[in-house]
C-alpha cells in the first residue's frame, strides 16, 4: 500500500505554522522542543524495533528537521507534488529515520507506518525513496548528492520567477564529497539566492572526528570563498532556527549556507557526543533511559 | 533491394539532435539543456542564441550537472542533460544511477559523441562501456539511434515519455538509414529480411550491416538486419523471432561486446532460443592510438567482419543449427 497522508493532515499542519509564527518566541520554542523530542522518542522506538539505525546523526539533526517542518516549509502533505512548495533536500540520506519520524508527524502518512521502518519490503528502507515515501524529494544515501540536486530545484524556481524556497541539509562528514564544492560553484554562479544549505555540523564523521580524518574548518571561509552569504547558528536552539530559517535571503544575490553548530546523538546524555554512537544500536534498557530523558 | 551507386550523402547526428532540441523548446518552454562547458562539442550554441536562460553550463562538473539535472525536472523542468559519452556516464554514473534511475526524475541523458567519435583521443574519451554501465539500471530507457531521422524521432519521444532516458548522439557521419523505419521505442526495425542469419547492429554499425547484408544476398545468403535502436527494454519477440527463423545471429555494436548490445541479445537468446551467436564490437582490451575508422577496422567492426563471422557460424553450425 501507497504511504498517503490523512485528511486533514494539510489544514492542520499550516494552522499549526501559523500560530508558531504568531507565538511570542518563548512560547514557539517551547512548542518546537516539545515536538523535536516526540520526534526523537518515535525514532528512537523505530531504530529499537529495527535493531539498525543512525541514532547520532538523526538526533542532531532533528531540531533542525522540526523548525524547517512545523515553523517554515510551504508544504503540502495531501499534494505532496504541489508545484509550488518549498523544496527540502535531505542530502544525508543515512539520517532517514529523523526524517520519516518528521515527516509522519508533519502528516505526509500515519505515525503507525513507522513500525514498519526497515522491515522487509517497508517502504521506509535505511535510505530515503522518493517513489515511496511522500515528502521526499530525491533518493539519497551515497553522500555528496543533495546539494546538485538543490541548486537544480532552486534554479528551476528561479527560472519559474517563483518565490518557493530550496533547503537543503548535508553532513558535515559528507562535505569531503568533491561533489558539494562543485555545485556551490553553480549555486554562486547563477545567484541562487533562494538556496540554503544547512550543515549539520556535529563535527563527527562515522569513525572519527571530521578535523582528525580530511579536515574541514576553516569551514566557514570556504563557503564564503565559494560565493555563499555563511551564519553560523545553535542547532539546537529552537528559536535561533527559526530566526535564521524563516527569513529571506542572507544576501540578495548569493545562496546562503547556515552552518549548524550541533551534537551528534543529542538529547540522550550517554549517546550525545559520542562518536561510537554514529549507527550503534541502543538496548533496550537504554532505549528505556533515552526516553525518559527526551522529555 | 539495389545497392547505391553514387556516394549517400553523410551526417552528423549532433545536427539533427542540436535542430530538434531547438523545436523543442520552441514548443515546450519546459525545455531545458543543461551542460559540462560542453556548448560547442554539445552543439547547443544555437540554443543558446535562442534560449538564453533555458542553457544552464555548470561549468566542467559532471557530478553537478546530472544533480542539477535531476532537481530541474524535481521543479518541473525536461532538462537534456549533454555531455561527451564517456564523462556522461563514467564521472557521473552515481548520480545517473541515484538522482536519475532511481529517484525516477524526468532527465534525458544526451551522450555525445559516443563509441570511437573521439579517435586518437584515446580510450579516456571513447564511449565503450556506457551501454554495459547503463543497462543495469532499472527505470532507464536506453536509445542508440542510427541516424539522423531516427535521432530526432528518438529525441521527440524522449520528450513525450515521462521518465528518464539516456539517448546516445552520433557524431562519426553516417548516411541516412535506408529503407528508413520509423522510430518506435522498444520496437527493433527490420531493416532487411532474411531466413540464413541475423544481423543485430544499432546506431553507427547500422549502415555496416546493412552493407554486409547486401553482400551477403549477393553470395546467396540471406541475411535478416535487425536496428535495434532500443537497448533497453529489448524487443525480445524480435530478437527470439530472428533465433527462431534465422537460427544464427551476429552482433554488431561501437562499444564493448561485454555489457552491450550483443551481451544484451544474449542474454535474452540463451534463456530462450539459444542459437550460435558471433559479437562483434570492443574486446577486452582499451584501445590503440587511431582514428574511428581505423578502430572500427581494428575491432572487426566491419563490413568485413560480419562476412567473416557469417562464413563462421554457416560453416561451424551447419544446417544442424538451422530450426526445422
Amino acid at each position: 500500500m501507497p504511504l498517503v497522508a490523512e485528511p486533514g493532515a494539510t489544514s492542520r499542519l499550516r494552522e499549526g505554522r501559523a500560530a508558531l509564527q504568531a507565538a511570542p518566541a518563548a512560547e514557539r520554542a517551547r512548542s518546537l522542543h516539545a515536538a523535536a523530542n516526540a520526534t526523537r522518542r518515535r525514532n528512537l522506538e523505530m531504530i529499537g524495533k529495527a535493531g539498525q539505525g543512525h541514532v547520532g546523526g538523526d538526533f542532531s539533526a532533528t531540531d533542525i528537521l522540526t523548525v524547517l517542518y512545523f515553523a517554515v516549509l510551504n508544504i503540502d502533505p495531501e499534494q505532496p507534488e504541489w508545484p509550488e512548495r518549498d523544496r527540502f533536500v535531505q542530502s544525508k540520506g543515512h539520517s532517514s529515520g529523523a526524517l520519516y519520524a518528521t515527516l509522519a508527524r508533519a502528516g505526509f502518512f500515519s505515525e503507525a507506518e513507522l513500525d514498519s521502518y526497515m522491515e522487509p519490503l517497508s517502504a521506509l528502507n535505511g535510505h530515503p525513496n522518493r517513489r515511496k515515501v511522500p515528502g521526499v524529494e530525491t533518493n539519497t544515501g551515497p553522500l555528496g548528492h543533495g546539494v546538485p540536486v538543490a541548486v537544480g530545484a532552486a534554479l528551476a524556481a528561479k527560472l519559474d520567477g517563483s518565490m518557493r524556497r530550496t533547503f537543503v541539509l548535508t553532513g558535515d562528514g559528507e562535505l569531503q564529497e568533491g561533489s558539494n564544492w562543485e555545485a556551490a560553484l553553480s549555486a554562486a554562479q547563477y545567484g541562487l539566492d533562494g538556496l540554503t544549505l544547512i550543515v549539520d555540523r556535529n563535527r563527527f564523521q562515522q569513525g572519527a572526528a571530521t578535523e582528525d580524518t580530511a579536515g574541514l574548518e576553516p569551514l566557514a571561509d570556504k563557503w564564503a570563498a565559494f560565493g555563499f552569504a555563511v551564519r553560523h547558528v545553535d542547532g539546537h536552539d529552537h528559536e535561533a532556527l527559526y530566526q535564521a530559517l524563516s527569513s529571506g535571503p542572507v544576501e540578495q544575490g548569493k545562496p546562503t549556507c547556515l552552518i549548524a553548530d550541533t551534537l551528534k546523538g543529542k538529547g540522550v546524555s550517554f549517546i550525545e557526543d559520542r562518536v561510537e554512537w554514529h549507527h550503534k544500536v541502543p538496548t533496550a534498557e537504554q532505549i528505556t533511559a533515552a526516553l525518559q530523558e527526551l522529555v | 533491394m539495389t545497392t547505391a551507386t553514387a556516394t549517400p550523402e553523410l551526417h552528423d547526428c549532433r545536427k539533427a539532435f542540436a535542430q530538434t532540441l531547438i523545436e523543442l523548446a520552441e514548443h515546450d518552454p519546459r525545455t531545458v539543456a543543461v551542460c559540462n562547458d560542453s556548448v560547442g562539442s554539445s552543439n547547443l550554441k544555437d540554443f543558446g542564441a535562442r534560449f538564453p536562460g533555458q542553457l544552464v553550463n555548470v561549468g566542467i562538473a559532471e557530478q553537478t550537472m546530472v544533480g542539477a539535472g535531476a532537481g530541474l525536472a524535481n521543479g518541473g523542468r525536461i532538462p537534456y542533460v549533454c555531455a561527451a559519452a564517456p564523462f556522461l556516464t563514467g564521472r557521473a554514473l552515481e548520480q545517473i544511477k541515484a538522482d536519475v534511475a532511481y529517484s525516477r526524475t524526468n532527465v534525458k541523458l544526451c551522450s555525445m559523441s559516443p563509441g570511437f567519435a573521439y579517435g586518437q583521443l584515446g580510450p579516456t574519451h571513447h564511449g565503450v562501456e556506457d551501454l554495459a554501465w547503463l543497462r543495469t539500471l532499472p527505470e532507464l530507457t536506453v536509445l542508440v539511434p542510427s541516424g539522423p531521422a531516427e535521432t530526432r524521432e528518438a529525441l521527440l519521444w524522449a520528450h513525450e515519455h515521462d521518465g528518464p532516458v539516456y539517448l546516445r548522439v552520433g557524431r562519426t557521419k553516417v548516411p541516412e538509414t535506408e529503407p528508413y523505419v520509423p522510430f518506435a521505442a522498444g520496437r527493433a526495425a527490420r531493416l532487411r529480411d532474411g531466413d540464413d542469419l541475423t544481423v543485430v547492429c544499432a546506431g553507427t554499425t547500422v549502415p555496416t550491416a546493412l552493407e554486409a547484408a547486401d553482400k551477403l544476398a549477393a553470395s546467396g545468403v540471406q541475411a535478416r538486419v535487425l536496428n535495434l535502436s532500443t537497448i533497453k527494454p529489448l524487443d525480445q519477440d524480435a530478437v527470439l523471432a530472428a533465433a527462431r527463423e534465422t537460427g544464427r545471429i551476429i552482433t554488431i555494436e561501437e562499444h564493448n561486446i561485454h555489457g552491450g548490445l550483443g551481451s544484451a541479445v544474449a542474454e535474452t537468446v540463451v534463456a530462450h532460443r539459444p542459437v550460435p551467436m558471433r559479437l562483434l564490437g570492443v574486446g577486452d582490451e582499451f584501445t590503440p592510438t587511431g582514428s574511428a575508422a581505423f578502430l572500427s577496422q581494428y575491432f572487426g567492426i566491419t563490413v568485413e567482419g560480419v562476412l567473416r563471422a557469417a562464413d563462421d557460424l554457416l560453416e561451424s553450425s551447419g544446417s544442424e543449427a538451422v530450426p526445422s
